[in-house]
Formats: structure tokens, sequence, C-alpha cells
């Protein structure tokens, strides 16, 4: 049957007789099936993301339009969303990342935003064989790689946005399902904020941008909407292809338009075209909607209406104008040497009418179209629970063992790897903002010029985060994790957590274990977002990542922005000079051992630090143990961690700080260590020196990864503030080591060297081992 | 005293150089657009970095041929300071004002980083305010910056002191290795003979103000403004 063709079910499709009154024809079946499909209707999460904070003090605009915006001061206002290109990434890496990049650019300059940042969160199978990988999936991963980092680099490099940051991970999983969600941020005034909604009956509808071609149709409902088989190859022609000079003519031609004061309304052609474009316009407007295909400006001869309507060509815009000042807005897009036509107006009564030559091609009711879709409550079913021993999990090294092996071994780890031979693909200093850029600090800080003057005063600052492994052993503590670690991490850029976007990346919905992955999840999200004070302000959900029947982790993503009422305060990760203290901060306060949570019994029973041990990078790398259970979490103790760090920050208190995150302590440490490098001081790097003493085994503290925790350093004149500031926070201060000149890296634990090397022999490790790893393709 | 940056419809750091002109150093600049042939009584030109039309073909091939490289060229022709950053220098290769071609960077990849490059001549208005040797931190973002020419060429841009930067290390001891992307002797960057046209692949506008990591770009544009504050004492 042909709307099963269209991936339109049995009960949609009475349902669409039941809006029509009569049965559709076939542009109108395909306008209903993309409308409908998981990407553009959310009818599997909708009832799930409602639980999902999405207001606060400083949200102006939450989900549900191009992107969130958040009040940033000084009248301005910030926009930036994540959104997910996973499945044409697989399909066609380079122009799969390029038009992802594409997409969610034009989501923030849709909002009347210059876009500022982008980062990007990527997840690809092993890049090295091993265990569950040969050599030949191991080859083609990095190939994937490989062309996702080209077109992502390729995109934001022309269109003149610097890539700032973000992150990348690797897992078995994700080797027929890469992962690749982009972040996009930008700025603009306050009153200047464009919606996507069509006002003003007789107002003319204005077709901007690229020409349509046949390229990308029903990528959002066949390509985005279903799970990969054998037969996934065969829809590489519906991957869109990407042009970003043309974006970047776009954005400059839209920005100049928009400031005519003749636009009234602006919509992105992304997903679904401009099926998407015309009907959410009317549905938000409470209007309907007339155009003419015959309009439309076409690449290719012979498109029939289906074809139009649902061409996914990138770079196209679709605006309302104010009566009698259309001329306007096409001298702008003539002058920049773009395509602009009107191609219809808005209507009274709710209709959307497309025409071609004359004739009634499609004749839907806007706002059923897009708000009364169908919406699924589907089923969830908990998994059965694990059943794990002492032996399933990760064994201590005995005491007195030197763990400096294993550690060159885990800083050489692609995940912990330095992702250098990536991000210097990418331009991440244009448009001269950026303060920290990757690897600098914990997040991407970018400062704001005002847009008048070029006067600085704040920053932005911006991370992604997304544990896949925790959240596989336990959604729910696994997405709290990505939100804490994501607010932590702008905290230790010494920016305030103000508003988070999200991108949920999971298997099929039908699945009811996948359901209960994505419900979890969203509880975990709210929690935390709830704690630390960052509502969600928009995203995306990416459903049907798996291949053969196999479903990735649940990948929730979150990014996190923050404001620095200083842009001169930035923290960065790196030591600054010979002599100054080394202090680990630990928000769950006095007490708590450095291998474990506060509230256990101290020590806490080996057999618990395993079985959460068992979850770490270091287990993963060191023994090939994926099991037990994420670290415990607690928001409160986060919340103190961060707000220290932001005061600590503002008082300038601090040389350096950088939050303990994967893999563990140690490789905080000598992250800090690798960072001098870069930080203006002349080679060699600084060193450190550290005396743990502790109950806990020698293994869980150096590598352990739970949360709530900073490496931090000061000039020993500042330390007894240091102290006194998070005494006041109630966070715990432990005063480890030292930062020495001579390029040393010592670690001892009770009195003996566990790790005993030279900055340079570990960062050697550190820094080529991505570039040795893909330079050999 | 007045600096015009050009704006092709793909220049992405033409607000850059906008904003070290006009910002940092306080000094008149105004935005030329590509299809104007008026300069606007400018007094030195900046051709800026990016993609001027896409740079699908070859990088700057299209804008050679653009209504304002022909006031450029003629304004050049007539003695005017142009400066071409990265696709500006491109675009001054490909119009015939400066000797020399790009290739694709050796290692086939774009690169961002910051690079160290030394002044090697400061009898030219772009770096008169510098010391002969002086070593600049300055990053560097193309795809193609793998200058190349004839050895006849290179053999006369020698002899006439036109090789007025070229890539270092840190510490100035190994040009080879401080060399990202495969240009010939290290080139980073070139005048003409007359001396009042300059291209180079780092970009100095990146480099204004220690937050960014470096000002140490700022010595080119302050030789600018000395020549042209000289250039009007001399005419005065």
């Amino acid at each position: 049957m042909i709307a099963a063709e269209h991936g339109v079910t049995r009960e949609e499709y009475a349902r669409i007789q039941q809006i029509l009154g009569r049965d559709p024809n076939i542009t109108e079946l395909g306008i209903f099936s993309v409308m409908w499909s998981e990407h553009c209707s959310y009818k599997s999460s909708k009832v799930h993301l409602k639980r999902l904070p999405t207001r606060g003090k400083l949200v102006v605009q939450g989900p549900g339009e191009n992107a969130g915006v958040v009040d940033i001061g000084d009248g301005l206002v910030a926009a930036f969303k994540i959104e997910s290109h996973n499945h044409p990434s697989y399909v066609e890496p380079f122009q799969g990342a390029t038009t992802g990049v594409g997409g969610i650019l034009r989501d923030i300059f849709t909002m009347g935003a210059r876009p500022m940042a982008v980062l990007n969160s990527l997840r690809f199978g092993e890049i090295t064989p091993g265990k569950n990988t040969t050599e030949e999936d191991a080859a083609k991963n990095r190939r994937v790689l490989d062309g996702v980092v080209r077109g992502i680099g390729s995109y934001g490099n022309c269109f003149g946005v610097p890539t700032v940051g973000g992150e990348v991970g690797f897992e078995p999983c994700y080797s027929q399902n890469p992962l690749v969600n982009a972040l996009a941020l930008g700025i603009a005034k306050k009153e200047e904020i464009f919606l996507a909604k069509a006002k003003g009956i007789g107002n003319p509808v204005i077709y901007v941008g690229a020409k349509t071609g046949r390229d990308g149709i029903h990528g959002a409902s066949l390509l985005a909407s279903a799970e990969f088989t054998e037969e996934s190859k065969q829809k590489r022609p519906n991957v869109q292809v990407g042009d970003p000079f043309m974006e970047k003519l776009l954005l400059e031609a839209c920005l100049e338009a928009m400031q005519t004061g003749a636009v009234v309304a602006i919509q992105d052609m992304g997903a679904a075209g401009l099926t998407c474009s015309t009907m959410e316009m009317a549905s938000r407007g409470g209007t309907g909607i007339e155009i003419d295909l015959a309009k439309v400006p076409q690449r290719e001869t012979g498109m029939t209406p289906y074809e139009i309507m649902l061409s996914e060509s990138q770079e196209r815009m679709l605006l309302v104008a104010e009566k009698g000042r259309e001329h306007e807005v096409l001298a702008v897009f003539k002058k920049w040497g773009l395509d602009a036509v009107v191609v219809g107006d808005v209507t009274e009564g709710g209709i959307a009418r497309i025409n071609n030559n004359g004739r009634v091609a499609a004749e839907i009711p806007a706002h059923p179209l897009a708000e009364e879709g169908p919406v699924y409550r589907r089923p969830i079913a908990a998994p059965a629970p694990h059943v794990e021993s002492e032996k399933d999990w990760f064994a201590f090294a005995p005491e007195g063992t030197s763990l400096t092996a294993n550690f060159v071994k885990l800083l050489a780890s692609p995940a912990i790897a330095s992702k250098r031979w990536i991000t210097e693909q990418y331009d991440t200093s244009v448009r001269t903002n950026t303060l920290a850029g990757p690897g600098a600090s914990d997040a991407a800080v970018v400062r704001i010029k005002d847009p008048k003057t070029g006067v600085v005063k704040r920053a932005l600052a911006l991370s992604t985060d997304g544990n896949g492994r925790w959240c596989q052993l336990n959604p729910r503590v696994g997405a709290m994790h990505a939100v804490a670690e994501a607010a932590r991490n702008v905290a230790a850029s010494g920016a305030r957590p103000i508003a988070a976007t999200n991108c949920l990346n999971f298997g099929s919905p039908e699945k009811p274990e996948v359901m209960w992955q994505f419900s979890e999840a969203i509880d975990g999200l709210a929690e935390a977002c709830n704690a630390l004070g960052t509502p969600i302000t928009g995203g995306n959900v990416s459903f049907y990542n798996e291949t053969l029947g196999k479903s990735i982790y649940p990948t929730p993503v979150i990014g996190v922005l923050g404001i620095l009422d200083d842009a001169s305060r930035v923290l960065k990760i790196a030591f600054r000079s010979e002599g100054d203290v080394i202090v680990v901060l630990d928000g769950f306060g006095v007490g708590a051992t450095l291998g474990s949570a506060a509230g256990w019994v101290s020590p806490a029973p080996t057999w618990r630090l395993a079985r959460e041990f068992s979850s770490s990078e270091y287990s993963k790398t060191i023994a090939g143990i994926l099991a037990g259970e994420p670290p415990a979490i607690d928001l409160a103790a986060e919340k103190r961690l961060q707000d220290c760090l932001i005061a600590l920050a503002a008082e300038g208190a601090l040389q350096s700080a950088h939050d303990i995150s994967d893999g563990g302590l140690a490789v905080t440490l000598a992250e800090s260590c690798f960072a001098s490098v870069g930080a203006g001081l002349t080679p060699p790097a600084l060193g450190a020196i550290v005396r743990l003493d502790d109950a806990a085994p020698v293994e869980s503290i150096l590598f352990g990864e739970r949360g709530a925790r900073a490496v931090v350093s000061g000039s020993p004149t500042k330390l007894a503030r240091v102290l006194e500031i998070a005494r006041q926070y109630s966070v715990e201060a432990r005063e480890v080591g030292q930062v020495i000149r001579e390029g040393s890296f010592r670690i001892k634990y009770k009195g003996s060297p566990v790790i005993d090397s030279t900055v340079d022999t570990l960062r050697d490790a550190w820094a080529h081992s991505l570039e040795r790893t893909l330079a050999a393709k | 005293m007045k600096f015009g940056v050009v704006v092709f419809p793909g220049s992405n750091c033409d607000h850059d150089a906008f904003y070290a002109i006009g910002n940092v150093l306080q000094k008149p600049v105004e935005f030329i657009w590509h299809q104007s042939e008026n300069l606007a009584n400018c007094d030195a030109i900046i051709l800026p970095g990016g993609f001027s039309y896409g740079d699908y073909l070859r990088t700057g091939a299209i804008a050679r041929f653009s209504p304002v490289m022909k006031s450029v060229e003629k304004f050049a022709k007539s003695g005017g300071m142009v400066l071409g950053i990265c696709n500006g220098f491109q675009i001054l290769c490909e119009a015939g004002l400066l000797p020399g071609a790009m290739m694709r960077n050796s290692g086939l990849r774009f690169i961002c980083r910051h690079v160290h490059i030394r002044v090697e001549q400061t009898d030219t208005p772009f770096t008169n305010a510098a010391q002969k040797g002086q070593i600049l931190k300055i990053p560097i973002a193309h795809s193609d910056g793998n200058y190349n020419c004839d050895e006849a060429t290179l053999a006369n841009l020698e002899k006439n002191r036109q090789l007025i930067f070229r890539y270092t290390t840190s510490d100035g001891s190994d040009d080879t290795a401080g060399n990202p992307n495969g240009a010939v002797r290290n080139i980073a960057g070139v005048c003409n003979r007359e001396r009042n046209v300059a291209g180079l692949m780092p970009h100095p506008e990146r480099a204004v103000e220690s937050a960014l990591g470096s000002n140490e770009g700022l010595v080119i544009f302050r030789s600018m403004i000395e020549a042209l504050v000289g250039a009007a004492k001399a005419t005065a």
C-alpha cells in the first residue's frame, strides 16, 4: 500500500481522511507523511518531553521555535540549539556533516541572531581494532570520522563561524550508527528577535535562497525516522548537499533584510523543506497560506508538486513581508545575488493551499496538520536487571603496583587523547571572539562585542557532554551526569550556567526497552536541570539510531550555556606558574574520600568502589570491562562545587581550574600540565608533584570518575583565601601538591610513587595518539 | 588617513580587520562593496580573508575579475598601499599584483593554529615598525596556503628582498619545522617589487589583543599607519 511506503500507519491514514474529509492525493499524502514523521512531529517523545523544565527567569523563548533564546543582559539575547544529523552522516559522512552544521546555523540566524560559535558532539565506532572491532570496522570508522570532520570544517570555515569546542567519543555501538550533533550559538538584540509566525492577511510570502532540486526528498521521514538495514546505502540520494557559500550569502542577506523592518516572519527550510516551513508558519500564526509552486525557483525541470514540496535542498528560507514593502526585502536579496520570489500570500481561514500552474495540488488545514498529528504513548518496559557479581567487575591492583604504564596507555586511548588533530581542521578563531578554544578551558568561551561600539564586557561559555556508557548502565543517572558535567565545565571556565539544550539520541521508540531508557533519561535530565538551574530551551530527539536491530547506547547530549560577567576572568585548565599550590575541590564536602561519594561508610566497601569503577574509561581501556553502575551522583554537591568555582573565578583567586571527569584525577592533573605549553609559556611544560593519602584503592582515587570535583591551582599567597571561599560554599578544598618547573610528573600514594614520569613522555603519548591512528588511514 | 576593507560576498574576516583597525587601533576605516569601483578615497586597502565567491574553482580565481579589483589594481599601480590577508593574498596572486600561486596545504587539510613568522625585511610599509628578525605569533586558518613559484621568480624575490615573512619555530631556530603548509622556502608573506603591495597567509587581524592569545599582529597595522603618517607629512 502506498501509505505504508510513506511510513504512514493505518490509524494515521484514517486520521488524515478525517482531517481532510476525503482521501488525500499523492502530494497531500507526502506532506502528511513528512509532517507526521518521528523526526518532525516528535510523536513518540512528546508525552515525555513535557516533563522537562523549560522556564526560567532568563528564558525569552523556550522549545517550539527555531532555537531557544535567553537574556544575556545589556539588551542582548543568545539564541542556541543542538541538533542531530546522524543517519545522513553515516550514509554520506562529508555531506551529512556539512548539512548538519548548515541546518543548525540557519536555525540561529532565522531568529535574527548572528552565529557566534559552533560546537560538535561526535560519537564513532572504535578506530583501532580490538574487542568487538575488526580491522575492517576500524578502518571504516576512521573513514567516517575523517569525512565528518572534513564536512564540519568545510562548512563552518567557509561560512565564517568559529568551531570552538565539543567532544568526541568512541564505542563499538556507534560503528554502524555514528552520532553527529551540532550546536550553534548566536547573538541578537532583544527587541530584534524574529519568530516563525505568519501574520497579516494578504502579506506576501517570499521564497529566498538556493533553487529547489530533487535532493533530500524524504530525508526526514525515511532516513531520519527509520532504522538502518543492509539497503540503507541505497538511501544516499536522500542525503542533501551543502553549499556554505550560499548559506553565508543567505545569512548576510537575511540579517540585512530584517534590518529594513519589512520582514514579518521567517522560517528556514530544513527537514521537510517547503512543506514544513509553509505549514508551521501558518499553523503558528493561526492563519492560512497560499503558494504557487510554478513560482518556486527550480534547479531541475519537470519537478512534480510532490517533489517540490518534499525536497530538502539546502540553504533556502521562507519569509513573510509586510504588504507593500516587499520590494525592500527583494532588493536586499538581489544585492547579495540570491533568488527571492513572491510565491504566495498569507490567507484567512487556516487552509494551506498549494497551487501548481493554476491547479490545486494540495489543500490542507494547516493547524491540524502541524499540531494535531498522532501522539503515541509507546509501551515502556524496563529490561531485566543485569545480575552481576564481583567477578564481573574491575579488580583493583594490589597496593604498591606502579601505574605509570597503565597511565600512559590511558592517555593514548582515543577517548582521552588530545583531539588537536581534529580541532585544528576547524577555524577556531574567526570573528576574534574566541577567549578559550578547544581544550583551553573546560568550556568554550567566546566574548560578546557590543554590536554598535565593539566594547567587550561579558563572555559566554558553552559545553556539550554526554556519556552513552553510563546511560547504557543506568539511563537516569547517566543523563543526570551529562547535565552535571556540562554545567560543571561551564562553571570551571568561570561562567554561571543559565540554560541548556539537548539532543536525545536513542534507538527505536517501537522497542519498549528503548522507550524505558528514554523515559528514564528524561526524568534524570529534568531532575538535574532543575537542581542546577539550567532550563531546557530547545533541542531535538533522534530515534531509530539502530542498525540491523541493534540500538546504540542511549546517548542524551546536553549543551549548557553560561554567562561570564567579566570577560577578563576566564579560567583555563593550564597550570601557569612554578610553585603554585594544587588543590582538589570536592563538592561532596568534608569527609568524602577521593575514591567514593559522601554518605557511604568511609572507607566505602571495596566491592562498591569496584562496581562503580567498572564503568570508567580506565576500566574499559586497561581491563576491557564495561559493567557495574555509573558513579553515584549528588546534585546538591555539584551545585556547591559550581557555585564555589564561579565565586573563585569572579575574585580572580585561581590560576587554573579543570574539572575531574573522563580518566579521573590523574588525567586532569596531566592535562593541566600539557596545556601549560600552549599557554604562552615557552616549553618545556610545567610539571606537578602530588601526594595523596586515602583509604580507598589507589586506582579508584587516580582514575575514578565521580563528579562534583575539580583540580585548581593558585599562588601560595592566595591559598588562604581559596580555602576560605571553599568553606563558605561547604566545598572541601584539599591541598595535594605543587606545580613544578622541571617537567616531572609524580604522584605519590601513602608516601610511595605510583606514577613517576616526565611530562614530555606523557604528553607525547597523549598529544600524538589520534594523529598516529588517523593519519595512518 | 582612511583604511578600506573590501567585502566580497564570501569574505568572513572583513569584520575582524575592521575591528582591529577601527576599534583596537582607533583609526578611520570603512567597508568597500565588491561591486563598487569607487575606493572612497581610502589611503590603504585591505583584502580580507574568507572565501570571496565560494572559491569552489580555485581560491581567488573569480574575485580577480570583480569590479572592485579593477580599482584596486589601478590603486596599486599608482603606488597605493594594499594588504592581502589569507584569501586576500590568494586574490592578489591571481590578479598578478603579487608573484606566485597557492597550492593545497601539503597535508591536504585545513589547518587553524598559531604559527610563528619572522619579519625578514623592515623597509616596507607593512613591516617598518617591526625589528628585523622579530618573531610574531599569529594564527593561520586555511586549506590553500602552500605558496609556490618557479625558480626564476624565487631568485628575483630573494634578490629584491620581497620575502617579508617566513614561517619559523617560536625561538626562530628551525624554519622548516615551523612551516605548516609546505610553502616553498617557508614563505609566509611577500611584497611586490615596488613594496606597496603585500600578502600573507597568517591573520594579523586575529592577533590584536592578548585575550585572543596574541597581540603580535598589531605591528603590521602599526607599520601601515606609520607609513601613511609619513606619506602625509611628505606631501604636506
